[in-house]
């Protein structure tokens, strides 16, 4: 009775928990400026599929494709033991839905050759990420915390999956030897293995199984509760913000309806501009609010993999620029503007912004924009279009391009060439 | 163009020769060889001539939307003036930029790039690779502009124009969707690097290297001129030469 009482506070604790941290999540992307996504939905789902749930864009490199996948799948599947686990914990009953008679053994044998699966990939995975030097592992956005970050969700997922198999091994054992209440249920290919290694003593097993079941669900819950300070989110995020994907060419940028109006307006004196209410205030983004909630998402998004960033020409070549970073140092800005709404109860100026305080115009202005991160990434992130975003702030509302740059506009403008050639020059080629 | 209404004839096409292949030396050279694959296979087509005006891509790229929308609708007030429905550009941001981002300030047009319109001209037996240098067996390496490539997924048009030549077409490491851009695009083109290790067409030419090839393939006049810089900084304008698509079909078919 007790520790049903004590797994109920706990359940409700971590859903209490978690459910708050979610609420701080969608704020924070409601922060951002409106943009219309809900059109083509039978691509959209069709996009979801393939990229979320099929992974099609990791299988450019399989190797870790391959790994991920084994992981992802015996992770969500897994998942489906934790219904038992709470009905169990609730009511005090063991192994519940041993009712599906052959059914769950045969569940329970697919369980286990998962379990062995994901601890095997995530070994290899801490291996590769400690010992094998991968580049894109580094890089100056990789400091203490991302790279802490990537091995604590390995190593979680690996003690969990050991304590699955635990408890696993320990009921089998029990079972075997006739304890009333541990009914004989479940088959165990994997953990079997490990029954040499148990103790004979029924109470030393009992004590071993509750152990890894409690360390199991407690560790699960508090996973959960990890995941909204993690790039582990993406397991969940991965989902809306595939549905959410760009689905024009990856060449085609944004309009600038705002500015259209303007030019309009300049071009037809007698244009008269639809009303300026909820016209953004400012062209392009110099901070959170400027972008749009899709960039937010994809902030949360980010599984810092870095994939983007080793494709990226200008990363490659010794430039400042890593779009990875762009996307972590969003993220990062995006949470410190929620803190400090948290704590003023609305966002009081702190004299930090998105770009300068965590971009460098030396970092945007060394994009070629060739769109090989937004090709690379595996959770179809656009980075380019924050980049975009922050030099239409930059030229502007500031004017403050490069001098080259502004050179070129000067040409565009006065010539209608982006060099210093005469228009009525155009067409001297045919002459030569 | 407008010699073309004096005349009371509409074109079949309206070729967009973009700023680089306006003023461009060596893009002039393609200009002039996309005029000749034209005339050869009986396209009746204009330019705007004096009344082009740069579509406004590297302004858009650079952030400036202001520019970029005013380049677009006074370029969309010509177009529209004169009627055009078919557009060939030789110049894949020329392309994106009228195909893509005119429909939103009421530019539309049928947009289509010269590599393809090359492509579509084989496939019809108008372009037949006769009568010229041949290519048969020679070692080349196509590079793909990300605005044509990655940019609005333009990969097979460039490649069959080569095969049909049968020559032997080697592909780089990073190539199709995962092409290393050449380091012009996004306004680049118009400023120094940022500080780096290496120069970016420097990457891109060590890699085509790494093929062997003889020619490597363009289709965009900027990776062009930058590819041609990579040469050059290799020297290796001895071994290799850098051409466009149109002269490579120009001179398969003896179009001088
Ligand atoms: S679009 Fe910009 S940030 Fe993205 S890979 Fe290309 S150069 Fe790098
Ligand atoms: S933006 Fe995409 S590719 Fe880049 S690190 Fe994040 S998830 Fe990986």
């Amino acid at each position: 009775m007790v520790s049903q009482l004590i797994f109920a506070i706990i359940l409700a604790f971590a859903i209490g928990l978690f459910s708050l941290n979610v609420r701080k999540i969608i704020r924070n992307i409601r922060l951002g400026r409106a943009v219309d996504r809900s059109d083509r939905p039978v691509e959209r789902w069709k996009k979801m599929v393939m990229v979320a749930f099929g992974q099609q864009k990791m299988f450019k490199r399989p190797f870790p494709a391959l790994l991920h996948l084994l992981v992802y799948l015996g992770f969500v599947i897994i998942n489906i033991e934790m219904l038992e686990i709470i009905i169990d914990g609730l009511f005090g009953s063991h192994r519940v839905l041993a009712i599906l008679g052959g059914f769950y053994n045969l569940l329970l044998a697919a369980f286990e050759w998962l379990a062995l699966g994901v601890l095997v990939g995530c070994l290899v995975f801490l291996i590769r990420r400690n010992i094998g030097r991968l580049k894109r592992f580094s890089g100056k956005e990789m400091t203490f915390w991302p790279k802490t970050d990537a091995n604590l969700i390995l190593i979680t997922e690996i003690l969990l999956m050991a304590a699955f198999l635990i408890m696993n091994a320990t009921d089998h054992k029990l079972q075997l030897s006739g304890m009333s209440h541990y009914i004989t249920a479940g088959s165990f290919p994997v953990s079997s293995w490990l029954m040499p290694l148990l103790p004979e003593a029924s109470g030393r097993l009992m004590w071993i199984e509750r152990s890894a079941w409690w360390f199991h669900i407690v560790g699960v819950l508090t996973f959960l509760n990890y995941l909204p300070y993690s790039k582990h989110l993406h397991i969940i995020l991965v989902f809306p913000n595939t549905y959410f994907s760009k689905l024009t060419p990856k060449g085609q940028f944004t309009n600038m309806d705002s500015v259209t109006n303007e030019v309009k307006a300049m071009l037809d004196p007698s244009f008269a501009p639809p009303s300026a209410d909820g016209l953004p205030a400012r062209f392009g983004a110099k901070d959170i609010p400027d972008l749009t909630w899709k960039n937010l998402m994809e902030a949360y998004t980010c599984t810092e993999c870095g994939r983007c960033t080793s494709v990226c020409p200008a990363n490659i070549t010794g430039k400042l620029l890593s779009p990875r970073k762009i996307m972590m140092d969003t993220r990062d800005r995006m949470e410190e503007i929620g803190k400090n709404i948290d704590q003023n109860g609305e966002f009081k100026d702190d004299g930090k912004f998105l770009l300068d305080s965590y971009i460098s115009r030396e970092e945007i202005w060394a994009c070629t924009t060739c769109n090989a991160c937004v090709e690379a990434c595996p959770v179809n992130i656009d980075p380019l279009n924050i980049i975009l975003e922050l030099r239409r702030y930059a030229v502007m509302e500031e004017s403050q391009a490069p001098a080259s740059i502004n050179a070129m506009f000067g040409n565009i403008e006065n010539n209608g060439a982006p060099w210093k050639y005469a228009q009525s020059d155009r067409d001297n080629w045919k002459n030569s | 163009m407008a010699e073309m209404v004096a005349k009371g004839e509409t074109p079949d096409i309206l070729f967009w020769v973009g700023c680089a292949g306006s003023f461009d030396e060596r893009a002039q050279r393609i200009t002039r060889d996309i005029c000749k694959i034209l005339v050869h296979v009986g396209i009746k087509y204009a330019i705007l001539g004096t009344e082009e005006s740069c579509t406004g891509d590297p302004a858009k790229r650079g952030g400036n939307e202001f520019l970029f929308q005013m380049q677009a609708m006074m370029n969309i007030q010509v177009l529209d003036g004169y009627e055009i429905k078919k557009i060939v550009t030789a110049c894949p941001h020329c392309f994106n930029t009228i195909k893509n981002e005119y429909p939103a300030l009421g530019g539309h047009y049928e947009v289509i790039h010269h590599t393809q319109l090359i492509q579509q001209l084989i496939d019809e037996g108008k372009l037949k690779a006769k009568g010229g240098e041949s290519f048969k067996g020679r070692r080349i390496t196509y590079h793909d502009p990300c605005y044509l490539g990655r940019g609005n997924g333009v990969f097979e048009a460039p490649r069959q124009t080569l095969e049909s030549l049968d020559a032997q077409l080697t592909e780089m490491k990073r190539c199709r969707s995962n092409g290393l851009c050449c380091g012009a695009g996004g306004a680049q083109m118009f400023k120094e690097p940022e500080n780096g290790k290496k120069d970016i067409h420097v990457e891109r030419i060590e890699e085509a290297m790494a093929t062997k090839p003889e020619i490597i393939a363009a289709g965009c006049p900027f990776c062009m001129t930058m590819l041609r810089d990579g040469v050059k900084a290799k020297e290796k304008e001895q071994e290799v030469q850098v051409l466009d698509i149109a002269e490579i079909t120009a001179r398969a078919n003896g179009l001088f």
